[in-house]
This record gives C-alpha cells, sequence and structure tokens, in this order.
C-alpha cells in the first residue's frame, strides 16, 4: 500500500484526512484508485492523461519523471505538491 | 528507481581550479554574445511601450510608421497566430503560452508600464526607432494596483480580466489572486495554544532585479520554407526554442536556437521577450534577419524581476528550546500575469527547521509590475526573511544562542519539508556547527568609532535544486584530446566544470578538452542553466557519457591486443591486461583499424539534485547620522556537496551572497503613485559593487549529495538567500529596533533612530 499525503484542496473529498492508503503497482494506477475510493480527486491531479502542469509528483523522497509510468515499491509514500512557480496553470474562460 | 552512489574520494581533476576554457575569448573580447551577432541583410526592429501601468488599448494606428521610408514590418498583437491554453516549463516555472503571448505583446489590455504594444522593422536602428515613435495609441487609464494589498482588497480592479482563479481548489472569479494553496500537517492551533511563547510579525519586501549587465537581446531569420533561426541571450537554448515554438504555434523542430554567450541571467534570462517578436518581424519582412535589443530602462520596467510582496509569520516556540508550530502566509507579487515564485517560497520556507506542526498559505498576486521571473533561488530570499526574521525574535527573547537555538531544531534526514516531503542526507547541521567554530563567529564585533554602531546578524537557508534533462557527447580525437559537447548555456564556468567531470573518469587532463555548446539542432534536450541543475545534471550526463567512452575503447582494445574487453582494466588514463598497458591518449591514434574514431554520448533526466543550505554571518557599522551601512565582515558557510572548481564555488557563493546583501539594504522598484518605476537606471536603482564590499569569507561544508558519484550538489542559488535576515538583524543589533520591510535603507534606519 502506498500512503499518499493528499494536497490540501484534495482532502475535502477524504473527509479531511492529510494522508490515505492506496494500493497501486504504479503513479497511473494509484491516481485512478484515488478517484475510485475519493471520487473528485482525479480531476485535481490529471489534465489529457498527465499530470497536471504546474504539479509535480514525489515517490518516496524523489520527485518523479516518469510521471503515472512510475512504478511503485510497496509501502512507499506519495505526494503531489505545487511545481515552483505560482499559478500560471489556471485557464482563462 | 533513484541511483545513489557511493562517493569516490581520491580525485586527479575535481577539486581543482583549472583556468576556464572560455577565459581567453571573454577576456580578449572575442566572444561571441547577443547583442554581437550579424548576418548578412541584417535590418533592425523596436518596440513601443505603454507609458501606463494599466490601460485598455482602444485603438493602435500604425499607418504613419508604415509610411515611413525603409519600413519593412509593423507587428501588434494581432499579428500573433493564437497560442495554445496550455502552461509549458521554462526551467525556473513555467508559462501559460497564451498569457506567455500577452506579455510579449499586449492584447486589448497594457498590465504594466513598458508593456510592449507594437514594434516595427526598418533599415536601420534609428529608423525602426522614428517609426515605433510614430505609432500612434489610445489608451483608457485605468487605475493601477502596485502591491499586493490593494490587489487583494474587497472591491479591487481586476487586472486579467477573465482569470478564474484557484483558491484551495475553489475557482473564482474576479479576482487578482490567481491561486491560494496550503500545505498543513498536523493540529497547528493546538500547537501554538500549547507553546510557551507565540511570535507573530509581517514583512513586506519590494520587488527587486536581477541587475545582469547584459540587456536581451533576439535576432532571428524566418526562412522561406517557414523554418526560424534564433540568436538570444538566455539560459537555455532549448527553452528559446520551447517558448518561441508554443507562443507563434508552430512545430519546435521548425525552430533552431543558436547558443551565444550570457552577460548574466540569475534565472530573469530563461523567459523570451524579444525572439517571438523578431521572428514575426522578420516573416512580415520577407524572410530578412531581424534584431532587437533591449535599453537598460526597459530591461528594468518590462522584463522579469523577483517578486515584492508580504509574508505573515507566526511561530510557537517552548521554553526549553524547542519549535511546537509555524504558520505562514506568503503572499507575493506575480506582476501583471500569473505566476510569481509562491510555490517554491513555500517549498523552502520552514526547510531549515524540524517543525512537528506547520501550515502554509501561498498567493499568487496580480500587481501591475512587470510578470516577475526567476531570480537565484526564487521565493527564497524573501522566504528566508521571514522566517528569520521571527527566529532572532524568538532568540533574543527567549534568551537562546542563535546557532544552538538553529542546531536543537534544524533539518536533517528524515525530516518532512513544510509541503511534506522528507529529507534525504542534507547538511544544515554541519553547516550550524561550521559557522559555530568559525573564527568569525568567536570574534568580538569591536567597538564602532565615535558616530557609528556595529551589529552582528546570522541566518540560514535552503534551495533544493533542480535536476531535469541534460545531454553531453565526447569524441575523442586522434591526437588524444576530446571534444565535448553539452546543451547548457555557460554561466560561471560550467564548460569547464562539466568537462572536469568527464576527464576525471578518463584520465584525460582537463585542459585537453574542448567543450563547446551546439545550436539546438546539434545537441539532445538539455534544460537552462538554473535551478543550481548545471554542475550536478549535465556534469552527471558528461560522466556518463565518459564511462560509456571507457567501455567502448575496452571493445575496441580487446580487437588490438586480441583479448576479451573483460579482461581489461582501466585506471587513472591506462588501460592494462596480460602484461599489456597503452594509456588512453596515446590508443586515441591506434583506432582507425578497429572502427574509426570513438565517441560517446549520455542524456539524463534527474529528478532532484540534493538539497543546498546555508548559514551566514553579517557584520556591519551604522553611521548614525546617516543611516548609511557597511558591511564590514561577512562569512558564508554553505554545504556545496563536492565542490567540483573550488574557486568557481567559492565565486558564486559570494557572487550571490553580494546580491543578498543588496536586497537586504539598497535595492527595490521605487514605484511612483501612478504604477511607474522611477529609479530605473543603475544610476538610481542602487546595486553594490565591489568597492562597497568587504572580503566575503567562504566556508565550503562537503557533505557528498548520495545522488552524484562525486557526491556534487548545486550551489548557485542559496546563497542569495540569508544576507536578507543576516543584514536586516545585524541592523538590529545596531541600532535597537526591528526591522520589517525591505530594504533597510538608510531613510528607514534613520526614522528608527529619529522615532525616540
Amino acid at each position: 500500500m502506498a500512503t499518499v499525503f493528499l494536497p490540501y484542496a484534495l482532502r475535502k473529498y477524504a473527509d479531511g484526512a492529510e494522508r490515505v492508503e492506496i494500493a497501486a503497482n504504479t503513479l497511473g494506477e494509484l491516481v485512478d484508485n484515488l478517484e475510485a475510493a475519493y471520487p473528485g480527486t482525479g480531476d485535481h491531479l490529471i489534465e489529457e492523461g498527465r499530470l497536471k502542469p504546474g504539479l509535480a509528483a514525489i515517490v518516496g523522497h524523489m520527485a518523479t519523471r516518469r510521471g503515472l509510468l512510475q512504478k511503485l515499491e510497496p509501502d512507499t509514500e506519495v505526494h503531489f505538491i505545487t511545481a515552483i512557480s505560482g499559478g500560471s496553470g489556471i485557464s482563462s474562460k | 528507481m533513484v541511483a545513489t552512489y557511493e562517493t569516490k574520494t581520491d580525485y586527479k581533476v575535481i577539486g581543482n581550479s583549472p583556468i576556464r576554457h572560455d577565459a581567453l575569448d571573454k577576456v580578449t573580447g572575442r566572444a561571441i554574445y547577443g547583442g554581437d551577432v550579424k548576418v548578412p541583410g541584417l535590418i533592425w526592429g523596436d518596440v513601443i511601450r505603454s507609458p501606463h501601468a494599466h490601460a485598455r488599448i482602444k485603438s493602435i494606428d500604425t499607418s504613419a510608421a508604415e509610411a515611413i521610408e525603409g519600413v519593412f514590418a509593423v507587428l501588434t498583437h494581432d499579428d500573433f497566430p493564437q497560442a495554445d491554453d496550455k502552461t509549458i516549463d521554462t526551467g525556473e516555472g513555467t508559462v501559460n503560452l497564451r498569457r506567455g503571448q500577452s506579455n510579449v505583446m499586449a492584447d486589448k489590455k497594457v498590465h504594466y508600464k513598458g508593456h510592449v504594444v507594437a514594434a516595427v522593422a526598418a533599415v536601420d536602428r534609428n529608423t525602426a526607432e522614428i517609426a515605433a515613435q510614430s505609432i500612434k495609441v489610445e489608451y483608457e487609464v485605468l487605475p493601477s494596483i502596485s502591491d499586493v494589498d490593494a490587489a487583494m482588497a474587497d472591491g479591487a480592479g481586476v487586472i486579467l480580466e477573465g482569470l478564474v482563479g484557484d483558491h484551495l481548489g475553489e475557482k473564482v472569479e474576479n479576482t487578482n489572486v490567481a491561486r491560494v494553496f496550503r500545505h498543513e500537517f498536523g493540529n497547528v492551533d493546538d500547537a501554538f495554544a500549547n507553546s510557551d511563547v507565540v511570535i507573530e510579525r509581517t514583512v513586506e519586501m519590494s520587488m527587486v532585479h536581477q541587475g545582469y549587465i547584459e540587456p536581451h537581446n533576439a535576432t532571428a531569420i524566418w526562412a522561406q520554407d517557414d523554418n526560424l533561426t534564433v540568436w538570444s541571450s538566455t539560459q537555455g537554448t532549448f527553452g528559446v526554442r520551447s517558448q518561441v515554438a508554443g507562443l507563434l504555434h508552430m512545430a519546435e523542430s521548425k525552430v533552431k536556437v543558436n547558443y551565444v554567450e550570457i552577460g548574466g541571467g540569475f534565472g530573469g534570462k530563461t523567459v523570451v521577450y524579444l525572439a517571438p517578436i523578431a521572428a514575426l518581424l522578420s516573416r512580415k519582412a520577407g524572410g530578412r534577419p531581424v534584431k532587437l535589443i533591449m535599453d537598460r530602462s526597459s530591461v528594468f520596467e518590462a522584463t522579469g524581476p523577483a517578486p515584492g510582496g508580504k509574508i505573515r509569520m507566526k511561530i510557537g516556540v517552548n521554553k526549553d528550546g524547542k519549535i511546537q508550530a509555524a504558520d505562514t502566509d506568503l503572499m507575493l507579487e506575480a506582476g501583471g500575469f500569473p505566476g510569481s515564485a509562491v510555490g517554491a517560497a513555500a517549498i523552502c520556507v520552514f526547510a531549515c527547521y524540524n517543525l512537528p506542526v506547520s501550515r502554509i498559505t501561498g498567493y499568487d498576486v496580480l500587481v501591475n509590475k512587470p510578470k516577475s521571473a526567476a531570480y537565484r533561488a526564487p521565493g527564497s530570499p524573501q522566504a528566508s526573511f521571514a522566517i528569520e526574521t521571527v527566529i532572532d525574535e524568538i532568540c533574543d527573547e527567549l534568551g537562546f544562542d542563535k546557532i544552538q537555538f538553529r542546531l536543537d531544531n534544524a533539518a536533517h534526514e528524515g525530516t518532512r519539508r513544510g509541503d511534506g516531503v522528507q529529507f534525504i542526507r542534507v547538511g544544515l547541521e554541519e553547516c550550524l556547527v561550521a559557522a559555530k567554530e568559525s573564527d568569525h563567529w568567536n570574534s568580538p564585533l569591536g567597538d564602532a568609532p565615535a558616530g557609528k554602531a556595529r551589529g552582528r546578524g546570522i541566518a540560514s537557508a535552503y534551495w533544493m535544486n533542480g535536476g531535469g534533462k541534460s545531454t553531453c557527447d565526447l569524441m575523442l580525437q586522434d591526437d588524444g584530446t576530446v571534444m565535448l559537447n553539452e546543451g547548457s548555456a555557460d554561466i560561471g564556468g560550467t564548460r569547464t566544470s562539466i568537462a572536469m567531470q568527464a576527464a576525471e573518469v578518463l584520465g584525460i587532463p582537463v585542459e585537453d578538452f574542448h567543450p563547446s555548446i551546439p545550436d539546438t539542432d546539434s545537441i539532445g534536450f538539455t534544460g537552462v542553466t538554473g535551478g543550481s541543475r548545471t554542475t550536478y545534471t549535465t556534469g552527471l550526463a558528461a560522466y556518463n557519457a565518459a564511462q560509456k567512452l571507457v567501455v567502448e575503447l575496452k571493445i575496441r582494445l580487446a580487437d588490438l591486443w586480441e583479448t576479451s574487453a573483460d579482461k581489461i582494466d582501466f585506471n587513472e588514463g591506462m588501460f592494462t591486461a596480460n602484461g599489456d598497458s597503452i594509456g588512453i591518449q596515446e590508443l586515441a591514434g591506434k583506432l582507425d583499424p578497429t572502427g574509426g574514431p570513438a565517441t560517446s554520448t549520455s542524456s539524463v533526466n534527474l529528478a532532484e539534485a540534493g538539497n543546498a543550505y546555508g548559514v551566514q554571518i553579517c557584520d556591519l557599522e551604522i553611521d548614525l547620522a546617516t543611516g548609511k551601512t557597511d558591511v564590514i565582515r561577512y562569512t558564508a558557510v554553505q554545504d556545496v556537496g563536492k565542490a567540483v572548481h573550488p574557486q568557481y564555488a567559492e565565486g558564486q557563493i559570494q557572487g550571490g551572497v553580494v546580491q543578498g546583501l543588496g536586497w537586504a539594504l539598497n535595492e527595490e522598484y521605487f514605484i511612483t503613485d501612478e504604477g511607474a518605476m522611477a529609479n530605473r537606471s543603475f544610476l538610481d536603482y542602487r546595486m553594490p559593487t565591489s568597492l562597497d564590499m568587504p572580503m566575503i569569507d567562504t566556508i565550503m561544508v562537503e557533505v557528498p549529495n548520495p545522488l552524484h558519484p562525486y557526491g556534487v550538489r548545486g550551489i548557485g542559488e542559496v546563497p542569495i538567500c540569508p544576507p536578507l535576515s543576516a543584514a536586516t538583524q545585524a541592523v538590529k543589533e545596531a541600532v535597537g529596533k526591528p526591522f520589517y520591510s525591505l530594504p533597510v535603507k538608510p531613510g528607514r534606519i534613520l526614522e528608527a533612530l529619529n522615532c525616540d
């Protein structure tokens, strides 16, 4: 099971939990299973089948460069954090 | 899977300071910068900029410019193809292409004074300037918004119409706050309630500029086959390629960017301003090459400075010296379009401390100032100023030793950053111990002369460093020398620091390497020289390429020696097997029968570069009559992992310190009521020079980075962070008053002195 540290904005989908346990072999599977367990989370993480621009995934201690293909070790932890810039990723109307 | 290494400790090349490969070209003026680019048929471009900080464009009349003899093209935003509403990575930030296009040339509204409104290309520079000035623009002037308070106030005018803000996951319209995000772990309010002492302060800082000597420039040729060639002063040719292609809605493969030397960038040259304009002018001018060069005032007014803003900081501590909780609101100025460094500020703000409970809320706030960009550890200097100001007050109030308190609460391997991520091996504690044992910390401040006062400050800071993509090619020549191609713009001597890492593997003197930086058609993708990534990431590509070359040479030698490659040993430049031996440079001349030239290439895409920490001590003296500050002694301690080229490493630290001291004591965007920058020249924008500074002493701590075979960590950014607080706390000690606004300029010091 991976421990997912939920971004603050996603905690409302999980009754305010800071972290949740999700079974998955890859990051993509984890995002799917997270959405299945806590509907609404996926829209915050995925855009056009990839991690949203401006979002970085940390697996274990390291940012992954493999995106959703990143394999997950058992008992690893996963973070979704803001990339280093501010708010340029928001779509205009 | 992330590769980790047992760090090598016996070096032949690493740890020396050879003369840089580009030294002769640079000191003789032979090096080619963007402004030097000359191509046949070159014509000149110029732009007209908004005189208003915030205005609606009612009309643009270009007829007078078009009628001038010698004008080949006139350009407005209408000439741009529609860019995708898509965000791309610029290396130390991101850019939304549609908004990036509006930043390059205004569309319907101007968002800051100096915003480009139209451009021309003409036969010579004077004609271009005259033509640009003849363009008539009618504006509806709007109230300008110059700071985060005004931007976030109820009823504030909206700068970017159509922006839908993301506020903690909720969509918000009619706002100047592009994004609100939070990192929160544990029950912060309970932890404050259980703390013995809680101190809360709000600090403010002004927008500041990187102040690179070379202004932005670009030359472009739009060929008849719709291939585009660009020369531009940049920290990354591939970043220019991605941005230009995205902004002009064309395939990246149609854009070739040539490398030219760079006269300073510090993060500010990761964003394009002129290259898309030069490209479209060239297309409209029938493929004539077009060149534009910015003047200094435009560099200040219309390129990307570091954000100013406001930070609220609250820390709870117990009398035993342990921090119980921390809470901060980071409100940073994005400028005229979204995208400040507030995300990075949030990562860095609590990274020096092992906090059980914390909350970080970041606000990305639009104001009518130039769109901010990266500046050396973007976001971290502001964050460091805020937390270190409060830490200093805690130490003063509770009587804690300022280094011991930091040691008692220091982040270490296993500590979670404020965003929840756990550290691997880091060297903050080693830096604090080195500072504690330093001659500086153990020497008295000394008595101030009559009419002056002295103070000492100390501060620490963090930068995460970057990894990313890099490529390096090696070509062994018949004479035993090595041609090395790499994709990183050379800033601070990186040609040499990269070559040294290949030289260490191959046992070939680094002087026998010929490093080059080819155009984007001729080397694999390489990210910007930024994020303190280059010596680590491109260096690792060079290391890997050298290892591959050794493998290839063993195969070739096995052919010559009629043995198998796995029976050949290689050590310090010598191949040996079965009693035979040959040096690598001698072997280079014997390769023809084995298949000709031996080459290798390596590309990497690294997740992290290892974290960087710095601790700095500042002594300064204040003239009590004028408020003038003089830094009289300064020591910078930094974990450098392994200093590949110690002279460069020291130079990076010293340069960062000087820029940080300018930020602390002098530099600011002085904004008028109309939203204009009043001090848009180097005469009035006061940056420290060598005459203002004492020798910056450096103590390089080497805690090897487990992610690199030589233990290399990024160096260039973290040293700019601690000076903001170290200098401010020194002023506080000297005059006995705290300061919460930067810069701590003479006027503010006199105000504090005179308020008794």
